[in-house]
Formats: structure tokens, sequence, C-alpha cells
């Protein structure tokens, strides 16, 4: 049984970051994370991809993530790549399994660190093959670098969408057609929320907007306030049809279409603690109840990086660093490096954060993601649709037992695609804000264990 | 539906074959079962348990469980979590999962 001071879940911007400060510090740190590699989502791969014409066509911003994952790789913290995290009990007892078996680990603190999510999209045919996420085709960018084998449909409302649709071109491939499901906002009240943010990150404004005029440019078509999307075909997506801000209905025929409508906070870990959770109204998502270093309402467990609210891959590193001079603070230890103080990395996170008003009210979501219509499928897992689930809740149960009801959040992804969703068509059912309702209880395992796993525990003295 | 860009490095010296179905599936080390399933023309990677319906890799990031495939040695995991090996065999996942001894 390994007995480190930190367990830091989760390699991207801010687990590393975190890894990075505390070990140099002097802690015993292990950081075990999913992937192969550490980088996180957004620096998937980049030891690989850096010095290369794609790490040049992934964008500087991605190539960045190079510094930090070297200074991870040599700060003296345990790394274990490719390992799943399925249980942290309360007592902070957590198994992971990996290439080295199944172990447990009982640190003194645990920074989670998960990362975020892509929001589930719910929409008609969503669940047919051929129907993908941007994010899905943004990693394969990055590994094994390909792209649509035919000039991609995108539709969807984020700065992910206009960023990949940015990548693919520059890789040399092409976007056939981009169908904006943003809701029209006017732009001075969003700029007013930016307020001085828009002065100081003129050059994010300029970034944004060129990634605008290039999609207008490149795109095949590019269509403007789009609703009512569905995906159409039996075996297979076979076209998309959607209604123009004219209140068109066109139909386009495609064998594929990437669908985003932005990121939350991965909270399945947090949340499988107890961990205190509220309605973040700005950002339209759950996020976790947090001091200003990330302590959560479990008193020895942080969060950091988007998993403790969507901020990015620079306010991620920030995160990651308050975090961990704050465990440093608890420990009784400081930091190694000269100028890593808690006002520097505040100032840092402040200026990273600047403008998160401006996108988030820009790329709200739009009202059909949290009210799909009665035949779309909420939970893909048990192929439940709204119509199903408004009929079980017309008996004004909560979303346990809901899932009790109809089976909705049991299947293999544990409500991840599902429980936003569900929690939304309970609130307007009831009535309820979303603040009010509570989404589904998470139930271990994390991640899918098997037998000879369990079985694997014996070596660690738990076989009872 | 995808198609590999030529690789820096170069691409012959660094692919494996795998086998998905019996088929023989081209794919370059470093990249993930799901990742070489998407570039074949039947791109689908299990049918559910409840309609039979086809699925396909969706979010390749682990948290949508729709690329679960019976991966030998194994068991039923998520291709986009799994790593090509050369010769490694992989089935589609037809229905619900039976149960048996896996590993």
């Amino acid at each position: 049984m390994l007995k480190p001071d930190l367990l830091i879940v989760g390699a991207g911007p801010a687990g590393m970051s975190a890894a990075i400060v505390a070990a140099r510090a002097g802690l015993k740190v292990v950081v075990v994370d999913e992937q192969p590699t550490p980088g996180g989502q957004i620096w998937r791969g980049v030891e690989a991809n850096a010095g290369t014409s794609r790490g040049r066509a992934l964008g500087a911003q991605y190539c960045s993530g190079l510094a930090t994952v070297r200074a991870f790789r040599e700060c003296g913290a345990v790394y274990w790549p490719s390992t799943r995290v399925w249980q942290i009990e309360p007592t902070l007892g957590t198994y992971v399994t990996g290439p080295g078996g199944t172990r447990v680990i009982t640190p003194r603190l645990v920074l989670i660190a998960t990362g975020a999510q892509e929001r589930p999209a719910p929409l008609r045919g969503w669940t047919l093959a051929g129907v993908m996420t941007v994010g899905a085709a943004q990693i394969l960018l990055k590994n094994p670098g390909s792209v649509p084998s035919e000039a991609v449909w995108i539709a969807g409302c984020g700065p992910l969408a206009l960023l990949y649709a940015h990548q693919l071109v520059r890789m040399g491939g092409a976007v056939a057609g981009f169908l904006d499901t943003r809701p029209s906002t006017p732009l001075r009240e969003s700029l007013r929320l930016a307020g001085r943010a828009v002065l100081r990150s003129s050059g994010e404004l300029a970034k944004g907007a060129s990634w605008y005029a290039e999609l207008r440019h490149r795109a095949g078509r590019y269509v403007p306030g789009v609703v009512d999307l569905q995906a159409l075909g039996t075996d297979r997506l076979e076209g998309v049809r959607y209604r123009t801000a004219a209140g068109r209905v066109e139909e386009i025929r495609t064998s594929l279409l990437l669908i985003h409508e932005g990121v939350l906070p991965e909270l399945h870990t947090v949340r499988s603690l107890g961990c205190e959770i509220q309605w973040d109204a700005g950002q339209a998502a759950y996020r976790p109840v947090l001091n200003e270093w990330g302590e959560c309402s479990h008193p020895d467990i942080l969060i950091a990086g988007d998993a403790a609210g969507i901020g990015g891959a620079e306010a991620a590193v920030h995160r990651g660093r308050l975090s961990a001079l704050r465990i440093l603070q608890r420990l009784g230890k400081v930091a190694a490096e000269p100028g890593m103080t808690e006002e520097n990395c505040r100032t840092a996170l402040a200026r990273a954060l600047a403008l998160r008003p401006f996108l988030d009210r820009v790329f709200r979501p739009r009202g059909e993601i949290f009210a799909p219509d009665d035949d779309t499928i909420v939970c893909r897992c048990e192929e439940l649709r709204v119509r199903d689930l408004r009929a079980a809740l017309a008996g004004s149960v909560g979303p346990n037992q809901l899932k009790a009801f109809t089976r909705a959040g049991m299947g293999p992804c544990q409500g991840r695609q599902c429980g936003l969703t569900v929690a939304a068509l309970i609130a307007a059912a009831e009535g309820r804000q979303m603040s009010d309702v509570q989404p589904f209880r998470v139930r271990p395992p994390l991640k899918p264990v098997r037998l000879c796993d369990l079985a694997g525990l014996a070596d660690e003295g738990l076989s009872s | 539906m995808f198609r590999l860009l030529e690789d820096d490095r170069g691409r012959m010296e660094s692919t494996v074959t795998i086998e998905i179905d019996g088929y023989p599936v081209i794919a370059r080390i470093g990249e993930t079962v799901a990742s070489a399933l998407l570039r074949e023309g039947a791109s689908w990677s299990r049918t559910t348990p409840v309609s039979g319906a086809r699925r396909a890799p969706y979010c390749m990031m682990g948290v949508c469980f729709e690329c679960l495939m019976l991966v030998e040695g194994e068991g039923l995991v998520r291709a986009c979590q799994t790593p090509v090996r050369d010769g490694l065999k992989v089935e589609r996942q037809m229905g619900p999962r039976k149960v048996g001894p896996s590993c």
C-alpha cells in the first residue's frame, strides 16, 4: 500500500502544475492518469507532436504545453499513466487499476484534477454511428493525426468548435459546412460583461474573431442561428436536418457530423465523495463549492483545473499551483521555486479568467439542449427518450427514484451523458431551478472493474 | 470516416496490424483501437443490449462508453482507451455481454 503525502488524479495542466510545485518542495507525490502520456486533453500527445508539422498546425498554445510536461516528467513525482481511479473512499483510500495491476493508495491529501468533458448535446439521431463530438475529432487530430476523409459538417457552439475547424483546415482537412447553434447575443451586452478584460485580452479576442472570419471564408457553408438540429439515418448517419434563423428547414447529406455544445467540469469523482456542488448559471453547469484554494466540503480533498469550473488551460495551471501552495502550507513545507507565491498565482489566475464571463455569455448553450423534444434519446446507454422520462416524472420523483424506475443513468457511462439533461427535465417538470435539483448520486466503481482486478487486491493485504 | 495524415517520421516504420472481427486493420503505433476502427468502412463498435442498434466511438475520451469492444485478454473495454499492439484481436460486442472468463 502506497502512502504518499499527496495523490493527484489527472495529469493535465492543473494536475501537472500542482505536482511540480509539490514535488519540488519535497512532498511525496503520486499522480495517476488514464492516458498513456501526460498533457490531459488539451496537451494530448504534445511530446510526440511538438516540433513536427502536426504540432505547428495545432498551434503555439498547444505546443506550449511541452514545457510543463517536461518539468512534470523531471519533478520527482511518481507518475502512473494508463491507470484509472475507480474509487476514492471518504477516508482517502484510493483504488486504482493500471499496467501494474490493482493498487491501493492512502495519501494524506488528494487533489482532483480530472478536467472537463463535453456537454452532452442531446438531439434526435445523436446515437447514430457517424455522429461524434468535435472534441473526439480533435483527439484524432492529435493522435494518430487523422482527419475526416471528406469535407466535414460541424454543428455547435463554443470555442472548441471554432478551434477545431481552424486546426483542421491548417492540417489539410476541409469543412463542408458549419451549423452555428450559438443563440444570437447582443454583442454590446457581452462586451460590457467582459469589461476591462477586453483591453487585456485583445489578442485572444482577435484570435477568436479571426477563426470566425476564416470559417466564413473557408467553410463550404456557414449557417448562423441554427435550431431544431437532427441527425438522420437508420443504421448510420445519412444526413442532417435543421432550421435556419429565418425559419427555413434545410437538409444536407453527410456520413459524418461533429457536434459540440461547450464543456462541463468532470464531477463524477468529486460527487462520488459527496463533495458539495452548486449550479453555476453563468456557465450553465454544476461546479464544486470551493474556497479560493480549491478546498471543497471534504476537509482533505482539493479540486483544481476545469474540474473546479471551466476556465481553460492557463487558468488550470494557476489553480493547480494555488492548490499546491495550500497543500504545502498544510503539510508544513514551502515552495522551492522563487516567485511561486500566492500573490503571483492569484494575479496570473485573474488574468487567465478575465475573458471567461464574456465567453460564457457569447457561447451560452441554446435552450433546446436542456429541453429536447419528446423523440430525443436522453440516456444513450439505456436508450430512453424524453417521453419515457416525462412519463415517469409525472409521479414527481427525484433523480434517484427516476433512475430506479427507468434505468436512466444505470448503463455503462453511469449518467455522464444524461445526468445534466435529466436534472433539467426534473427542474422543468417540477417548476424548480437547476440550483434546487441535484443530479444522480454517483456510485462506485467510477470506472468498470473486472472481478480479477478486485481479486488482485489480495496482494495489497485487503482480501477481507 | 477518417483518414491518416502523413507522419513526419514516415508511415511504414510505425504501423502494426490488428484484427477486428477477423479482418486485418493497419494501425499506427501509439493510437487506440477506436481511432483505427474509425478509418474502416464499418466504423461501428458494438450493438446495444436494448434495441440492437449500432453504435460507434462518440467521445474518444472515455466518458460515453459507446466504443466498448471485446479485446483479447482484457474483456469488454473502451476501445478509445486501448492502445493497439501487433496482432491484437478485437471483436465488436453484439448486444449484451455474456459472462465468461476474460482474464
